[in-house]
């Protein structure tokens, strides 16, 4: 059975925006047909009769856990530590790509 | 040293006793890291010697009372260790050392245990064969050329090695059971929620649970009494006290035990090779007492194409966090399974997909849960193979990810309804190990270990 193309390049460009990846044309041509059949394959599941079945989001049943709004000291990071792990900092902030022209 | 002989319970009693020491039980891991990290490509990290030797140095200096005191053991990468690089196998974080503890490593360090380091696996825990890590696939223990399971593959092969005593892991769609029947030991996966996710790089978050692979099952129930247990640093974590697994394991036979198997988790799927393994094991539940009774789980056949919404889904969710600017390199740097599974959730959660996809999937998942809650008004636990083939050899399925997808069929179902279940060896197949799994209804650990050592005993 032949595989149906199910994605277009443009959807998969669309796709690529919304998730923040890029793909140069030769990486499309490698994860297009893939990503096609994958979703060829799971889009099965639109056979089911799911009328009036609720949807499941979690499983352990527990609703709205809070704690007290009271700062726990002994999990807060210090600025240092905070930093520790970026690439580009200046004094003490973290450094962004700009954004405004 | 035979560490390989050794279980955490054996190691403890000879070390309180003063056969041996935490010294030589860490040079011993040692030394069998020496010998096969680099062929085998089980660790990521390792401690530095000097200081593993002092926390041994330190527990020697004790009583060994603690739970877990002196007892090597290994952590699937996914875990932030403090000051340990912590890399989840993706060249994302090849350089982030995290500032913090996760709550499971938390835990063990307080019972004495030393972390001898940090294990290989599928980046970011997507992949059922270990091939999907950026720094090389872990080999299986038994056959170099062949898989060693996913996702957490470094965490078996450093138990059947003799690295450590015992190793953690995630299971979020078998990711624990299926390296540990890889390398014939022990996996359980507990209940969605018994063990707390904090500080745990997360996958799918409404499945993601924390797991162990263990030489044994009492082993197995002595690392779930240190991790089980509610926390506040996770608002999923189930409130119930865990209690003494160990108390559990008083079976000596399985008489009156209804052992439930499923027509639709059949043998359709199966390798070949395998099914006479698997029959074989089923007999000997059988042997021991136990009652065999059909049930029904109509929708576990479409168990995969609803965990490949769903986890996707979540997935490309928790990854939106790696941006490359408060920590790791940028995005450019996932692989191409984390780039395809990004994708596929991204695509079911988007305008104009999201009921047909996700949506969907979540329904599914409701009959999924139903199919094993009505199953378990007639059964005590369900017995299931874990993988459907034997472990394929490197590289052979690297072109095909649907494939290997379909490596999930009977694990993913447990995954979907936050079960607990325990992954036994079964035996070996052309050289190869074989494991079945016990699945069990929710908080029932005590069960499967209970049933679990019957069952090892023979």
């Amino acid at each position: 059975m032949a595989k149906i193309q199910t994605l277009s390049t443009d959807e998969v460009k669309h796709v690529a925006k919304l998730a923040n990846l890029s793909f140069d044309s030769e990486d499309l041509q490698k994860y297009l047909p893939q990503l096609s059949a994958i979703l060829d394959f799971v889009g099965k599941l639109q056979e089911i009769d799911t009328k009036n079945i609720p949807a499941t989001s979690q499983v352990t049943g527990l609703e709205n856990i809070f704690r007290e709004d009271e700062v726990d000291a002994t999990r807060m990071l210090s600025q240092e530590d905070a930093l520790s792990n970026a690439k580009e900092t200046h004094n003490g902030f973290f450094k962004v790509p700009a954004i405004f022209e | 040293m035979d560490i390989k002989n050794l279980t955490i319970i054996s190691a403890l009693e000879d070390l309180r006793s003063k056969k041996i020491t935490a010294v030589d039980l860490v040079e011993a891991c040692l030394e069998n890291i020496r010998k096969h990290n680099q062929d085998y490509n089980v660790l990521l990290t390792v401690e530095d010697d000097d200081k593993l030797i002092k926390q041994a140095r330190e527990a020697d200096a004790t009583d060994h009372s603690s739970p877990l005191s002196g007892i090597p053991i290994v952590v699937k990468d996914m875990f932030s260790t403090k000051n340990l690089r912590t890399t989840a196998a993706s060249k994302v974080l090849e350089n982030y050392t995290p500032k913090y503890e996760s709550t499971v490593t938390r835990k063990l360090k307080e019972a004495g245990a030393i972390i001898i380091g940090k294990a290989n696996q599928d980046a970011w825990a997507h992949g059922a064969t270990g091939e999907n890590s950026d720094f090389e696939p872990t080999r299986n223990a038994y056959d170099k050329t062949r898989v060693a399971g996913g996702s957490s593959s470094g965490s078996a092969v450093a138990v059947a090695l003799g690295m450590c005593l015992a190793a953690i892991g995630t299971d979020t769609g078998g990711s624990i059971r299926v390296p540990a029947s890889y390398n014939n030991l022990v996996g359980l996966k507990p209940t969605y929620g018994r063990v707390s996710r904090y500080g745990v790089v997360a996958m799918a978050s409404s499945l993601d649970t924390m797991a162990h692979v263990t030489k044994n099952v009492t082993d197995s129930a002595h690392i779930l009494n240190i991790t089980a247990g509610a926390d506040p640093y996770d608002a999923t974590s189930i409130k119930t006290d865990p209690e003494d697994y160990l108390k559990s394991l008083t079976r000596e036979d399985l008489k009156g035990v209804k052992i439930g198997l499923s027509p639709d988790f059949k043998m359709a799927t199966l390798d070949k090779k395998l099914v006479k393994k698997i029959d074989e094991s089923l007999k000997l539940f059988e042997k021991l007492g136990g009652k065999i009774i059909e049930v029904p789980l109509p929708h576990t056949p479409e168990s995969v194409e609803t965990y490949y919404i769903l986890v996707p889904s979540e997935i490309s969710s928790n990854l939106a966090r790696y941006d490359g600017i408060r920590y790791g390199n940028g995005r450019s740097h996932f692989g191409a399974e984390a780039k395809r599974r990004i994708m596929i959730g991204t695509y079911s959660l988007s305008s104009g997909y999201y009921d047909a996809y996700y949506k969907a999937a979540q329904k599914v998942r409701t009959l999924i849960i139903k199919d094993f809650t009505s199953a378990f008004e007639h059964v005590d636990v369900i017995f299931a193979p874990v993988a459907p083939v034997l472990p394929y050899k490197i590289g052979e399925k690297v072109n095909d990810p649907l494939t290997l997808y379909l490596m999930d069929i009977y694990t993913s179902p447990v995954n979907l309804s936050g079960l607990p279940s325990l992954a036994l060896p079964a035996g070996f197949v052309d050289d190869l190990p074989v494991g079945i799994q016990i699945i069990g209804p929710p908080l029932s650990e005590s069960r499967l270990f209970s049933i679990g050592n019957a069952y090892e005993k023979q």
